[in-house]
């Protein structure tokens, strides 16, 4: 079986994040890059099923130059080769434009499945699943708890508000996972030598034939306009109760129309 | 002079570590160490992780690193908790190297496998109750019966405060013993691999420890205990050559272990000192404690430099034997005044064994003391300058 895993390299979640008032994106050259969580348990995913029916795992990066970090990540956990698609015209992509380079890449590869996370930590739009089967003209199985593979077909677990429904398609097809579903492995030392000497196939826009009107901000069909920092917490009263503290609470309640 | 810089594949491994110990360890070990519990599901974590395996040859299973590696990883888990990176430095330094380093293809074969995966661990029997740093005054005894002809050892003695020796996954304990006559003033000692549940052989129950309470320590005892033959590990005779080396190179890791808690406690005390307030400001306002906090950087990152310096020359082949003592020595001792000044900044939540600064000084202390005492080293390094014995 050849599996395709789809990963992005998104700002570290916990490192404090700056947006570019410029071009009012992520500044991501200040802060770490790293693979997206949820990718993690899609290249776990993929390396379980290709132990599990055999195989080859292959995994596609898009990104700007330099942002090697995620797919480094993959392979050092076991994937077999890598992808990167990266070209200073795709810079600014909405997930319009994303699933179409993406769909693109797709086109210059073989593959029975992919798999990708259900959502990127940074912009968590958590469409580029949908619109990258829609594009591939595949079933799109999304946010997937369990996947089970049988030859020709693929049945998923998805994971709902109430439970899960079982999702049943033919091969190939497109699968986004949850964090549920895994744990992902960390890499071990002979994988991280191992990666090193991995191929990785560069590609740049013309090379996966991708048309740049329709990526990049230009292509974008949604623009940002403006951006706002989420203002810090005010301070807050503190009354000191000198006997009439229980009167001041009821009526700060009533002015503010809690009572 | 050393590279400044981390080669990738070593700073990736680190960070590995660094995650793994944040995120799986940080949150659960403090449960284990105050039930005195062996934490096994971190264990098989490690395991699978490859560490077990790090400075071995994949065709035993291992990770084709080296020991440099190993002490990487070692201080990362140290940083965050002691009792596992122990458990592994045992596990690998005393348990599976003596019989990567002396044993025949066989006993490699039949060994190193599960020790590498970290599904078995091995231990490394040398002190007894009688004698931890008088290690040639070793009185447990094997005497070969019928040799050549499917003889075996009969081991007779005891030893103490042996780590990895009584777990579950425990599959071999390498002892030191007496197997024959003094020659030229010496006694004859070898090693000798007993694989655990071997009859005769006892584990007695885990002590009362003052610290690496979630690590696994007994006594043993032998009594006619039988092994074949072939369990003699290396050459008979050669038992004291072979664990002076075996402990040369444990030196590193015990140092890099405790490199990782002095830098832990530098951690723990920087968020600590950012969160406290007292008299109206927080404590990393003062002077006081900015400067406890600047000395104790000093000795973790003086310690690292020496472990780091040590390690280097051993997987070039160049002697590292008075390197290896320096770098305990120091490390142990950063780690020793670290955890009593981080101690010192958390005030009375530094004695409440919930913060990990807690743990971290009740196992501070045994770095000074296991795999050869600040006094052993600071013999070693005397003898190494030339001075008399
Ligand atoms: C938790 C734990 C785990 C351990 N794990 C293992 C293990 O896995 N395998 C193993 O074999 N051992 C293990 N040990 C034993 C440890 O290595 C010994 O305790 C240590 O080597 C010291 O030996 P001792 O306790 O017999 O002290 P002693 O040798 O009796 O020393 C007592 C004191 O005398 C000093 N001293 C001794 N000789 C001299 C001298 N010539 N000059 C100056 N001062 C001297 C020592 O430095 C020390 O201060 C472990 C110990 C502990 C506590």
């Amino acid at each position: 079986m050849k599996i395709v895993v789809l990963v992005k390299q998104v700002p570290d979640t916990w490192a404090e994040k700056r947006l570019d008032p410029d071009t009012l994106t992520v500044d991501r050259a200040s802060v770490d890059g790293l693979i997206n969580e949820m990718d993690e348990f899609a290249v776990e995913e993929a390396l379980q099923l290709a132990e599990k029916h055999g195989g080859e795992v292959t995994v596609v990066c898009m990104g700007p130059e330099g942002a090697t970090d995620a797919y480094k990540k993959a392979l050092q956990m076991g994937v077999d080769k890598a992808v990167f698609l990266t070209d200073p015209a795709l810079a600014g992509s909405d997930a319009v434009g994303t699933s179409y380079a993406l769909a693109q890449v797709l086109g210059t590869l073989e593959y029975d499945l992919v798999i990708l996370g259900s959502e990127a930590s940074d912009a968590r739009t958590s469409i580029v699943p949908a619109l990258l089967a829609e594009r591939l003209g595949l079933p799109q199985l999304t946010f997937a708890s369990k996947v089970e593979v049988d030859g020709t077909s693929i049945k998923i677990n998805r994971q709902t508000d109430y439970g899960h429904d079982v999702v049943e398609a033919g091969l190939p097809a497109v699968v986004s996972v949850v964090e549920k579903i895994n744990e992902p492995r960390y890499p071990s030392f002979k994988g991280i030598m191992a990666a090193k000497k991995k191929p990785v196939q560069t590609l740049d826009a013309a090379a996966a034939a991708i048309d740049t009107a329709r990526v990049g901000a230009v292509g974008s069909w949604s623009k940002v306009l403006d951006a706002t920092v989420t203002p810090p917490r005010s301070k807050g009263t503190i009354v000191t109760d000198e006997g009439s503290g229980g009167v001041e609470l009821a009526d700060f309640l009533a002015t503010k129309k809690f009572v | 002079m050393l590279d400044p810089q981390l080669p990738a594949e070593y700073e990736e491994l680190r960070k590995t570590v660094e995650e793994f110990a944040h995120t799986e360890v940080s949150p659960v070990i403090g449960d284990y160490y105050e039930r005195h519990a062996f934490p096994y599901p971190l264990v098989a974590a490690m395991g699978r992780m490859g560490l077990f395996g790090l400075p071995f040859p994949e065709q035993y299973g291992g990770m084709g690193g080296d020991y440099f590696a190993l002490c990487l990883a070692l201080e990362e888990l140290a940083r965050v908790d002691s009792s596992l990176a122990i458990t592994l430095e045992a596990g690998v330094s005393l348990g599976a190297m003596p019989l990567y380093r002396f044993g025949t293809q066989e006993q490699k074969q039949r060994w190193l496998p599960d020790l590498c995966s970290g599904e078995r661990l091995g231990a490394f029997g040398l002190t007894e109750p009688d004698g931890g740093s008088d290690a040639g005054a070793t009185k447990t005894s094997a005497r070969l019966e019928s040799a050549g002809s499917g003889g075996s050892w009969v081991v007779n003695g005891s030893k103490s405060f042996i780590t990895n020796s009584g777990t579950d996954i425990t599959s071999l304990v390498t002892v030191t013993a007496v197997t024959g006559p003094q020659q030229e003033g010496r006694k004859e000692i070898s090693s000798i691999v007993i694989p655990s549940g071997t009859p005769g052989f006892t584990v007695e129950p885990g002590y009362s420890k003052v610290g690496w309470c979630a690590s696994d320590t007994h006594g043993l005892s032998f009594a006619d205990c039988r092994v074949p033959e072939e369990n003699l590990l290396g050459e008979r005779g050669r038992g004291y050559a072979q664990f002076l080396r075996i402990l040369d190179e444990g030196r590193i890791a015990i140092a890099a272990l405790a490199t990782g808690l002095a830098q832990g406690c530098v951690d723990e005390s920087l968020r600590y000192a950012r969160e406290r307030a007292a008299f109206g400001r927080r404590i990393e306002q003062y002077q006081a404690i900015q400067f406890k906090i600047a000395d104790m950087e000093a000795r973790a990152h003086t310690a690292r430099l020496a472990y780091r310096h040590a390690a280097a020359l051993l997987i070039h082949g160049r002697p590292f034997k008075k390197q290896a003592a320096i770098a305990k020595l120091v490390a142990s001792s950063a780690a020793m005044e670290n955890a009593r000044e981080a101690t010192q900044i958390f005030g009375g939540y530094g004695f409440m064994n919930e913060f990990p600064v807690g743990r971290f000084y009740r196992d501070a202390k045994i770095l000074e003391i296991g795999e050869g005492t600040s006094e052993v080293q600071r013999l070693l390094i005397a003898r190494d300058l030339g001075l008399p014995a």
